[in-house]
């Protein structure tokens, strides 16, 4: 290879050719998986590896690379050619969880993906059979809820914070808000309960309500951030133009920002809708867990689908097998919803964008 | 109403422009009350603990005693998992804004924030069924020949669910966060200086060495801490992986390892009552203040970086 680079004359001189990178990575995958085969035919190993081949492969590619480039194009080039490798192998390395995680989830969720699993709830099942619909519907009502709750407050105050909030105070806002957004789930979880069994004066307090008081604290910021984002991105001309025409201020926004920017605030919603939906550790505190259906959010504990994936998987009855089927397939509900969620989320958001650049 | 005063020449306040505000302004200052209210009932509900006794405390002697190993496993943790994630997000991020395709790009960005989107529950079963069986005989090499390193001492545990598997599966959650911070930043580089570290001859990397990553470092340690904020408050990830008790031990590959302070909490907490319930919440109370420490230094360097971001 360094002979065909050497041959090459004027600009290309003591380069390596376009192809060489891809054709050395493909060497190194087939030396390595040579050497599993020889490894594998010797008896050392077990089976053959496709992980381990391509892990040792690349990191066979990025020492010939840097040693074949250092010889022919100098230690700067190899250096950036190492750096690319190493920067690629970062990416590739972020997504091998992502495809075993969501690998793992559907053929192991796929099984008790049934009718029954969605129209039973797991009143009286000890056992195989059974259902995660108590879960689901209060999954729905206490995120509903968290929603109905989050949106108002978050879209005022992000209008505030835009349109009206100047000084210390909305100076304090935008920065107890970006802090917010880092209050651990747990806290917020503790925070409903001791609100609650304060007000109540009931030590033992669980109810659905609670839950998405504890979700709307998680909520808020997110919605707040994405909301001001996309009104900050609504143009200045637009609210003069109205304001020329006599329209009051609260008008304005009403008429012209709001309707501007109201597919990308849908798509923040969403997308914050999509992070407090998976949230467990606030509802295993506050609304607590349950086996039978529950349609009220103000009394009794409400089960909630990712409490239904923990208590599943944490306590197993006889038939462990039973009960891990059902935590994998209320895993597998939770990543469909939550996947949904996005996908429609990031199609709405660029169908549905303004058009501001002409 | 709107167009009868619409010809006055100062600005008149309407009452529905009054109205309109005050509601901004109450949903606004409704977030100050909440903050406020999260730590008021936090105190109230936490103040109990301050007394409590052995009895209270599962053995420990005082609340103190107990807190203080709790508080060691979240740093712990989330130290280790950041050190994990720190260099993984920082390459994924130049990928992203510096290497791939740009047509592609965007689409990279929303597979690695597909990541954020998985709950943490769901972490936890994958954490147990794939990571802790698929890294244990990893340790068991790594503790073999490399176990006099202190950290590495044997006997290691059997199942893989030690305070290492933990700190992996948080460094693949915080990933997005950190990595979505960094490639703003990397992006936020002037067009300017990236091209005259080229004409100078630079190559690419060296471009990113010495254009993007020193512009870059302000963003890049207040991700790096924003995606700590997140491992300290990370709950059911370590509830479930880890098998827990309460020491303070820096040992990866063991079966007694230190357990952190949300994870205890979760596990703890449906069962448990009076005084001990308080000191539950004032371990949480604890959590709140550290993490609200770490994100409001990171929001701060973020926000002083901002107001110069403009003139370079």
């Amino acid at each position: 290879m360094t002979a065909v680079a050497q041959q090459g004359s004027g600009i290309t001189a003591g380069r390596l050719p376009r192809f060489s990178a891809a054709v050395l990575l493909i060497f190194s995958w087939l030396v390595m998986a040579g050497l599993f085969l020889i490894l594998l035919a010797a008896g050392t190993m077990d089976e053959f590896s496709v992980v381990g081949t391509i892990f040792f492969g690349s990191v066979l590619y990025a020492v010939l690379i840097f040693a074949i480039s250092s010889l022919v194009e100098g230690s700067r080039k190899a250096k950036d050619r190492l750096a690319t490798a190493l920067v690629t192998a970062a990416f590739t390395l972020a997504l091998l969880p992502l495809i075993s995680l969501v690998w793992t989830t559907v053929s192991s969720g796929i099984g008790r993906f049934d009718p029954q699993f969605f129209s039973f709830s797991m009143r009286n099942i000890v056992g195989e059979g059974g259902g995660a619909l108590h879960a689901i519907v209060g999954t729905l009502i206490v995120t509903g809820l968290a929603t109905l709750m989050s949106v108002p407050i978050g879209l005022f105050t992000a209008l505030y914070l835009t349109e009206y909030g100047r000084g210390h105070l909305a100076r304090a806002i935008t920065f107890l808000i970006d802090v917010m957004t880092g209050i651990p789930s747990i806290v917020a979880g503790l925070f409903a309960y001791a609100l609650f069994s304060l007000l109540f004066n009931d030590p033992g307090i669980r109810f659905g309500f609670g839950g998405a008081v504890a979700l709307s604290v998680l909520m808020i910021p997110v919605v707040v951030r994405s909301s001001e984002e996309m009104l900050k991105l609504v143009p200045n001309e637009l609210r003069e133009a109205s304001y020329a025409l006599g329209v009051p201020k609260w008008l304005t926004i009403v008429k012209v920002v709001l309707p501007t920017s109201i597919a990308g605030i849908i798509t923040g919603v969403m997308l914050s809708i999509s992070r407090v939906i998976g949230e467990t550790a606030p509802l295993l505190l506050i609304a607590g867990f349950a086996t039978s259906m529950n349609y009220d959010p103000f009394r009794e504990r409400m089960m909630t689908l990712p409490v239904f994936v923990y208590t599943q998987y944490s306590n197993p009855g006889t038939d462990v097998g039973a009960y891990l089927d059902r935590a994998w397939a209320g895993a597998l509900t939770l990543i469909v919803i939550v996947m949904a969620l996005n996908l429609v989320a990031r199609l709405i958001a660029k169908f549905f964008a303004p058009k501001i650049a002409r | 109403m709107t167009a009868s005063t619409a010809s006055a020449p100062a600005a008149k306040q309407r009452p529905g422009d009054r109205i309109f505000s005050g509601i901004t302004l109450a949903a606004g200052s409704l977030i100050l009350v909440v903050l406020a209210a999260v730590a008021v009932f936090l105190v109230a509900e936490s103040l109990p603990a301050l007394d409590a006794g052995p009895d209270d405390t599962k053995g420990a002697d005082n609340f103190w005693t107990y807190v203080g190993p709790l508080v060691f496993g979240t740093l712990w943790a989330a130290a280790l998992a950041l050190v994990m994630a720190l260099p993984v997000a920082i390459g994924i991020a130049l990928f992203i804004s510096h290497y791939a395709p740009r047509r592609v790009a965007q689409l990279l960005g929303y597979i690695i924030d597909l990541l954020a989107a998985v709950p943490s529950v769901v972490f936890g079963l994958w954490g147990i069924k794939v990571l802790a069986p698929s890294v244990q005989p990893f340790y068991t090499w790594l503790s073999e020949n490399l176990g006099w390193f202190p950290l590495f001492a044997a006997p290691v545990s059997g199942t893989g669910r030690t305070i290492l598997t933990v700190a992996v599966v948080l460094a693949v959650m915080i990933l997005p966060i950190i990595t979505a911070l960094c490639r703003e930043v990397f992006l936020q580089t002037p067009r300017l200086h990236e091209e005259a570290a080229l004409a100078l001859g630079a190559t690419r990397w060296e471009m990113i060495r010495t254009a993007v990553l020193p512009f870059g470092r302000p963003g890049i340690i207040s991700a790096a801490m924003l995606g700590l904020g997140r491992a300290l408050g990370e709950t059911m990830a370590v509830a479930m992986v880890l098998s827990p008790s309460v020491v303070i031990s820096f040992v990866l590959l063991q079966s007694t390892n230190p357990t952190t302070i949300p994870a205890n909490i979760a596990l703890n907490f449906p069962e448990a009552s009076g005084k001990f319930l308080s000191v539950l919440i004032a371990t949480g109370l604890i959590l709140f203040v550290i993490s609200f420490a770490v994100n409001a230094v990171a929001r701060i360097v973020i926000n002083r970086r901002k107001a110069f971001s403009g003139a370079n």
